[in-house]
């Protein structure tokens, strides 16, 4: 866990708690974003991504702990919170059956953006999403990322300090997944806050800070470069061998070696100490009958950093 | 609440109707069909009733009886009959309600005694046409007696002198020649606005759950009270469409006399519309799906307003506790306001109780709408 604190906090949230009747969604969640921040959200589907944004907008109350956003209580003053916020909820949530420019009008409404910088603001969103010349379309007829870029339009036109953006990319091809996250860093550019969840791991890679979520914990929270860095608790070798069922067995009493995961034809292993056990492991394979063609130190992706530490969440849950 | 956010709403909830053609169709030709259904058939006058006669005589005198029936607009011969078993099976076959059966010594009994008697055989199962049809008959037969006691008498030579102590002269009001149908359309406008009114607004908040723009809306800084106005506006209007169709049917098309101001129909069927969108929109609030909310819909507001309101079955003849239940049966004010202002042509001053009521009722219906819609997920 990073101890790291952004400078001034637009977000706060200590030891949340959110219960389903017995099923715990969040898991005393402690976390800051601070003003112009990037902060990704990432774990599996179920993981209480969710469920986190949609009680910082108001939507669900806590059961317990406790929530500021732009420095207003969310349990105690929901609609406060709503004037600063800008939210794209997991599920498109436009009119379809209403055009481009007439959703930005609606919203533009519903927010009170002054008349006189409506127009203004409408034509700053359409760039944005680039939909010019689409502004007559109806939605319904938009692809998937358009529809998206739109809904971005939309939750920004209030010009809000903060966004919630819960899986904005999803079932978004890769092309237009790219272009919004560039979206995202524009704005992040102008001083707003973005709290933004996805279940693709390589988009934490975008992200100023991510923060790993696993059945309702938040088991890691750093810069990309931190978690690939200190998360892991170890550093990461690559094995290739030729019996890599016979190798993962033979692994797991190995001195060192804190874990294993097939990748590929290969294997992760993550060590303790990577200049030891490059000396030390061909040998303790050797006993075994076991002969590596390949034994190297690698950077760890993050994509190895989650699926590490998520397995060794579960691991020290089955433990407890 | 805020004029900006509410024009917002109304604005988009506009777009959305128009963007439904097939919805729009419907809400505007259901009024018509209904009123054509409804307005003809329902009719509480009993004309042309089929009767059949047996006729056992065949006399000069029972043939001239027999054809006063034929006469009377109230009935058509159906059949003459030429036995008993004949008339059993008319009856039992539903080809006639009554059957007229003239005994074979009619004449004679009728010149010896002065007295003869005529049977009517009566098809009980409506116990209502059975009453009437009885009524009607028996005024036939009356009148035919009458003439024969004129004639009997001037043939003997003498003047009748026929005293009547008392003699009621009616003149009736209002609906001056009793046409049930002046009495049961403009209750029939009441149940179709009722009906149409509740199912225009029930379906406007469980579309934005079911389509999934609901979680959005309700992020932004909406207050309940801007979202129900700016939703009933749009349907308010439509609302008045539908009403000025069918108020207009009923006095040209079914030429029910409209007597009172259009002001205070403008005033009484406005009020009306909003009890029943605000009814429509709370159902729509509490059933987060459509075809719930608008099978509730057409439960609360069809059942009431049919049996409860007044529109057909009057309701100082209700059962006390029956009675006391009819007021919290908002249909029923409109009713009788409707009722009065086609044919009393009343006054906005006369109708205040109703008026009042209906005032009570919107702001009840509307406070409990805001107060349950709640902007949260859980």
């Amino acid at each position: 866990m990073n101890a790291r604190q952004p400078a001034e906090p637009q977000i706060i949230v200590e030891s949340l708690v959110k219960r389903f009747g017995s099923f715990v969604a969040v898991d005393n969640v402690s976390f800051r974003i601070g003003r112009g921040e990037i902060m990704g959200f990432l774990g599996p589907n179920g993981a209480g991504k969710s469920t986190i944004i949609r009680i910082l907008c108001g939507l669900l109350r806590p059961t317990a702990g406790r929530a500021l956003v732009a420095g207003i209580d969310v349990a105690e003053d929901p609609e406060r919170v709503r004037e600063h916020i800008g939210y794209m909820s997991q599920k498109f949530s436009l009119y379809r059956d209403l055009s481009v420019e007439e959703n930005l009008r609606f919203f533009g409404g519903i927010y009170r953006v002054p008349q006189s910088e409506l127009a203004e603001r409408m034509r700053f969103a359409i760039d944005m999403a680039g939909l010019g010349g689409r502004e007559k379309a109806l939605v319904s007829t938009l692809a998937g990322g358009w529809q998206q870029r739109l809904a971005l339009g939309c939750a920004v036109l209030h010009r809000p300090p903060i966004l919630f953006l819960d899986e904005p990319t999803s079932g978004v091809e890769p092309r237009s997944r790219r272009r919004f996250w560039d979206l995202i860093h524009t704005l992040a550019a102008t001083g707003v806050s973005v709290l933004v969840s996805t279940h693709y791991m390589d988009e934490a890679e975008y992200c100023h800070r991510a923060a790993l979520i696993n059945q309702g914990r938040l088991i890691a929270v750093g810069s990309p470069e931190e978690l690939k860095h200190t998360a892991l608790g170890g550093e990461l070798l690559l094995l290739e061998i030729g019996n890599l069922g016979a190798a993962l067995a033979a692994l797991a009493d190995a001195p060192d070696v804190l874990d294993c995961s097939v990748f590929g034809n290969a294997l992760h292993v993550l060590v303790r100490d990577a200049e030891r056990s490059f000396r030390e492991l061909p040998g303790f394979l050797g006993q075994k009958g076991l002969r590596p063609s390949r034994l190297e130190r690698i950077k760890p992706s993050l994509e190895d950093v989650f699926v590490q530490l998520i397995a060794l969440d579960m691991a020290k849950r089955r433990a407890a | 609440m805020r004029f900006r956010r509410l024009k917002a709403i109304a604005a988009k909830e506009v777009l959305q109707i128009w963007r439904d053609p097939r919805s729009l169709m419907i809400a505007l030709l259901l009024p018509f069909t209904q009123m054509f259904l409804l307005g003809y058939g329902v009719n509480l006058d009993l004309k042309h009733i089929p009767v059949c006669t047996f006729d056992r005589e065949g006399s000069q005198l029972s043939q001239d009886l027999l054809k006063r029936f034929q006469a009377s607009q109230y009935f058509v011969i159906a059949r003459d009959l030429q036995s008993y078993r004949q008339l059993v099976a008319a009856i039992d076959d539903g080809d006639c309600s009554l059957a007229i059966v003239v005994p074979p010594d009619f004449s004679e009994r009728l010149n010896d005694s002065g007295g003869a008697s005529v049977q009517a055989i009566l098809d009980g199962t409506d116990d209502n046409t059975a009453n009437i049809a009885f009524g009607y008959a028996a005024a036939v037969v009356d009148n035919f007696s009458n003439s024969v006691q004129v004639s009997w008498t001037d043939r003997q030579g003498r003047a009748l002198q026929q005293i009547q102590p008392m003699v009621v002269q009616s003149r009736v009001w209002f609906n001056e020649d009793l046409e049930s149908r002046n009495f049961i359309i403009p209750g029939l406008v009441a149940v179709i606005m009722a009906l149409i009114g509740a199912q225009l607004t029930s379906l406007t908040i469980a579309r934005e759950w079911e389509r999934g723009t609901m979680e959005l809306l309700i992020s932004t800084p909406v207050k309940p009270s801007e979202l129900m106005f700016g939703k009933l506006l749009p349907y308010l209007a439509l609302g008045w469409v539908d009403a000025a169709f069918c108020l207009v049917m009923a006095a040209l098309w079914f030429g029910v006399p409209y007597r009172g101001t259009l002001a205070a129909l403008f005033v009484t069927t406005t009020l009306f519309l909003i009890v029943v969108l605000s009814i429509g929109y709370l159902l729509s609030v509490l059933i987060p799906n459509q075809v719930g909310a608008s099978q509730i819909a057409l439960l609360v507001t069809m059942v009431p307003t049919i049996l409860l309101s007044g529109y057909v079955f009057p309701i100082d003849q209700m059962p006390r506790v029956v009675q006391d239940v009819t007021y919290l049966i908002y249909s029923r004010y409109y009713v009788t306001i409707v009722k009065d202002l086609f044919l009393k042509g009343s006054s906005l001053t006369e109708l205040s109780t109703p008026i009042l009521f209906l005032i009570v009722y919107a702001t009840a219906v509307m406070v409990l709408a805001a107060r349950a819609f709640r902007k949260r997920l859980d």
